[in-house]
């Protein structure tokens, strides 16, 4: 393939997985909302504009304090249990925001077994269901994704540079602010811009912590206002936000470049931490794990125990077998499709193949009910177009899928290919290879650990993804989520606690695999 | 080669996910419901048993649903919807979703004022919206009307879910029906400055809330309470003993009623066979059956209440206003709250 032809298969994949958002675009800006977005601009609009805001901001500083530092402590030091929470702390993962927020609304509500005793000991709790209490708890299931990637960061970073740094009289803290930090820029962006991404398009939970933002606007707008267009015009407010965020984030990171040579450095020697320091870190990477992972299971574990069987309880490995094979077949698309537009984009690196990837990626910010209905719109206009009837296939809820998850395989994906020196492509044209070859014999053997985290990511997430599913799968396509809301929703926690722990338990086998991934790719 | 693998392994695995083929030999009812009760099944075997035809069901959220008619337009498969709410049934038949059925037996059977007019839908089970007090800090003779919960006595008081809930979208609209727009408004504000806390959670959060403290009544559909009741987790039962339940405006129209309902989807390719399966369901064994699901009132009135429900089965419930009425008023409703300040 030449390089004309890689772009164009760049921009065909961008067009189709831009579709479900250029389908919201369009409905929109046209038709006849009825006078609604006056109405919701003269009632609730200020609510969710600050609420999402506030929360995007909040889950963001949570997750980064608590991705980086562990990072940092994981990649850079030594302290009991470290090579335990290089896995540990990616466990979260594998637990769905909306099975936090029914995991904590259950143990902390007001009439909770846990909030009546610690009020018993004079303890009052804030309410849960409130806008602290889902930053909170979004941050503590969120972090890994900036965890995974500061992490891979840090371990990447030459010795030569921290050491010339100390050399010159910087202190610990300034070496790494000034040049530990700023070094490994790209890939805790890249997690923060996934987790921001996520909650702005976050609805189970804040839905469940009754805070308004503009995904349960939109979802507001368009189920029980009964307006598609409503709909649409809060989800252009939101994807202009999040195309503003990313634009922002490349023009922040100005003309920098990171570009590392060729060359194996020295890698990193990790320090020693002893005494009240080594416990600090350990106690610094348990409270995480504890409370984004083993709370939350624990919690749905009573409850399922309690429960006993739960009702159409012999369907579960039914289920479990159609989200399995759904995520998988979904993240390897995913994965196959992000690389050929990332690689395109490194091949000819034009502001139009930019657009292009920048298009395929906005889907993530986009609440998943807005990519469903897109999805089906667009959809249907093609069966009726063509006289097909895809709009009953499971391929719409791969579209759907691709629309709103490609941009974790880019973002991974991406980010391995900035650390891969451009020279070595050079070397591999100038010595003959054409583009694929490049591909296939340079970047593949050196992105495996990215390819695979890529893989990885998109699984859980597909494998979690709830309102799109919900509404574009096919007759009878129920997965191990839809399962879990469907009793959730209509206050029954606990026959939905037993699948709830299945999803996690699915969960596991590709975080610990990433975990490895990750391991390999670093050491 | 890696790529092949990839494209093989994602046909392998989509090909395993598709569901079993039905025989086409015999009609399959394709329902989609937005309820899901362990006594569902028996009911869609008694109506196989019956006709020899089988269900063929997807279950899910009401809005999922809706959007799922919506989008398959004219290839929909699906024969019958079944929704909970006059607010959702609204929507659907706005929506087009239904056509009219007319059947001699379900207008005998169903009362008017919980079926649709023109046949579009039919009520199949009745659910109340109640009044839930504390036993402790509220004296029974204190209750009397939804109208009331806006008395200024109630201040930081007052419990209820958000107004993005359907149920709280009906019983507004059934004040609109009674009241008119604007004086159903002055009452929002008043309820809103009434609230004890922010809206949140479900109805049961509300009745565990009255229990825990922090508010004295709350809005709540019947058979969330009588869920509670039939619950033997020891504090289920802690809270049961704590809360009351009252059904309001007895003195008047009588507590605001609300249906689960069915009706014959607009593009169903069995409409006959979707009519008998409506007709089914108002039967009596299956009418016992539908109700005891979700603990709500059967909607023909020779079947007999679950025992739960007994102690309310003579409550005055509102009969005048047609559950079809206020369904129409879901936008007026919430535009409504928004601008009253209800979450």
């Amino acid at each position: 393939m030449t390089e004309r032809s890689w772009s164009m298969s760049a921009w065909a994949i961008a067009g189709i997985v831009a579709l479900p958002l250029i389908t919201v675009a369009v409905l929109g800006v046209s038709g006849d909302d009825d006078g609604l977005w006056t109405h919701l601009a003269s009632t609730v609009l200020g609510t969710y504009a600050r609420n999402s805001v506030l929360l995007a901001l909040g889950v963001g500083i949570g997750t980064s304090v608590l991705g980086i530092s562990t990072a940092w402590l994981v990649a850079t030091c030594t302290f009991p249990g470290r090579r335990l929470f290089a896995l540990a702390l990616l466990l979260p993962m594998a637990m769905p925001t909306y099975l936090m927020a029914y995991a904590y609304t259950d143990l902390l509500q007001p009439g909770a077994p846990l909030h009546t005793a610690l009020r018993e000991l004079g303890v009052t709790l804030p309410p849960i269901r409130s806008l602290g209490g889902a930053i909170v708890t979004l941050s503590f299931v969120l972090y890994p994704y900036v965890f995974l990637l500061a992490r891979a960061a840090f371990a990447e970073q030459s010795a030569e540079a921290i050491e010339a740094s100390r050399t010159l009289g910087v202190s610990p803290f300034a070496t790494w602010r000034r040049v530990a930090l700023p070094l490994a820029r790209p890939g805790i962006v890249a997690g923060l811009a996934l987790v921001m991404m996520e909650t702005l398009a976050e609805y189970g939970a804040v839905e469940h912590f009754a805070v308004d933002t503009f995904t349960t606007g939109i979802y507001r707008a368009w189920t029980a206002l009964g307006s598609p267009h409503a709909a649409a015009q809060l989800a252009c407010v939101l994807l202009a936000v999040v195309l503003a965020l990313l634009v922002g984030e490349r023009l922040g990171r100005g003309r920098a470049r990171y570009s590392a040579s060729a060359r194996r450095r020295r890698p990193l020697e990790r320090w020693q931490l002893t005494g009240a320091r080594a416990w600090g870190a350990t106690l610094a990477c348990s409270a995480p794990v504890v409370f984004g992972f083993l709370v939350p299971t624990i919690a749905l574990a009573r409850l399922a125990w309690q429960a006993g069987v739960p009702r159409r309880g012999d369907e579960l490995p039914r289920l479990a077998g159609t989200t399995i094979g759904l995520a998988l077949g979904s993240a390897l698309l995913i994965v196959a499709l992000g690389m050929v537009v990332v690689f395109a984009r490194r091949l000819r690196p034009t502001r139009a193949i930019a657009v292009a990837a920048r298009l395929a990626g906005s889907g993530y910010a986009v609440p998943g009910s807005v990519i469903a209905v897109g999805t089906l719109i667009a959809i249907g206009w093609i069966d009726d177009a063509l006289g097909t009837f895809v709009g009953g296939t499971a391929l719409v809820l791969v579209l759907a899928y691709c629309a709103r998850f490609l941009t974790v395989a880019l973002e991974a994906l991406d980010a391995g290919l900035t650390k891969v020196g451009i020279r070595l492509d050079d070397a591999a044209r100038t010595l003959g290879a054409g583009p694929g070859r490049v591909l296939r014999d340079v970047h593949a053997p050196l992105l495996r650990g990215s390819l695979a985290t890529a893989a990885l990511l998109v699984f859980v997430d597909v494998m979690k993804e709830l309102p799109a599913t919900l509404i574009v799968r096919p007759f009878g396509f129920d997965t191990l989520a839809v399962h879990v809301h469907t009793y959730a929703s209509d206050e029954r926690l606990a026959q939905a606690a037993l699948p709830a722990l299945l999803i996690v338990a699915i969960g596991l086998a590709p975080v610990a695999l990433l975990s490895r991934a990750v391991d390999r790719s670093t050491s | 080669m890696q790529t092949r693998l990839a494209v093989l392994a994602l046909a392998l695995t989509l090909g395993s996910c598709q569901q079993d083929a039905t025989p086409d030999e015999t009609i399959t009812l394709n329902v989609y419901s937005a309820r899901h009760y362990d006594v569902d099944q028996q009911l869609y075997d008694g109506f196989e048993e019956a006709t020899g035809i089988s269900v063929a069901l997807i279950e899910g959220k009401d809005d999922a649903l809706l959007a799922r008619l919506e989008s398959e337009g004219e290839r929909s498969p699906c024969d019958v919807f079944i929704t909970v709410d006059a607010a959702r049934l609204w929507l659907a038949e706005d929506a087009g979703h239904f056509q009219p059925t007319s059947s001699a037996a379900l207008e005998e059977r169903v009362p008017a004022h919980l079926r649709h007019p023109d046949g579009l839908w039919f009520g199949l089970s009745t659910r109340a919206r109640c009044i839930a007090y504390s036993k402790e800090r509220v004296d029974e003779s204190e209750l009397s009307s939804y109208e009331d919960l806006a008395d200024p006595r109630w201040r930081e008081r007052v419990l209820i879910r958000s107004s993005s809930n359907v149920y709280n979208q009906s019983l507004v609209g059934s004040l609109i029906e009674a009241h008119g727009v604007d004086a159903t408004e002055a009452w929002a504000r008043g309820l809103v400055a009434n609230f004890a806390r922010a809206p949140q959670g479900g109805d049961t959060d509300q009745i565990r809330a009255i229990a825990a403290g922090e508010g004295d009544v709350a809005v709540v559909n019947s058979y969330y309470y009588a869920r509670l009741l039939k619950s033997d987790k020891p504090e289920d039962k802690a809270v049961v003993a704590a809360v009351g339940l009252f059904f309001p405006n007895q003195a008047d129209r009588g507590a605001h009623v609300n249906v689960s309902g069915a009706g014959v989807a607009t593009h169903a390719p069995h409409p006959d066979a979707a009519r008998q399966f409506i007709e089914y369901l108002t039967s009596d064994e299956a009418q016992k059956l539908f109700a005891q699901g979700n603990n709500e009132f059967p909607v023909v009135d020779t079947v007999a209440t679950d025992p739960v429900l007994a102690p309310w089965a003579d409550a005055k419930r509102d009969t005048t206003t047609n559950v079809a009425a206020f369904g129409k008023q879901t936008r007026a409703a919430l535009e409504l709250m928004d601008r009253a300040g209800w979450r």
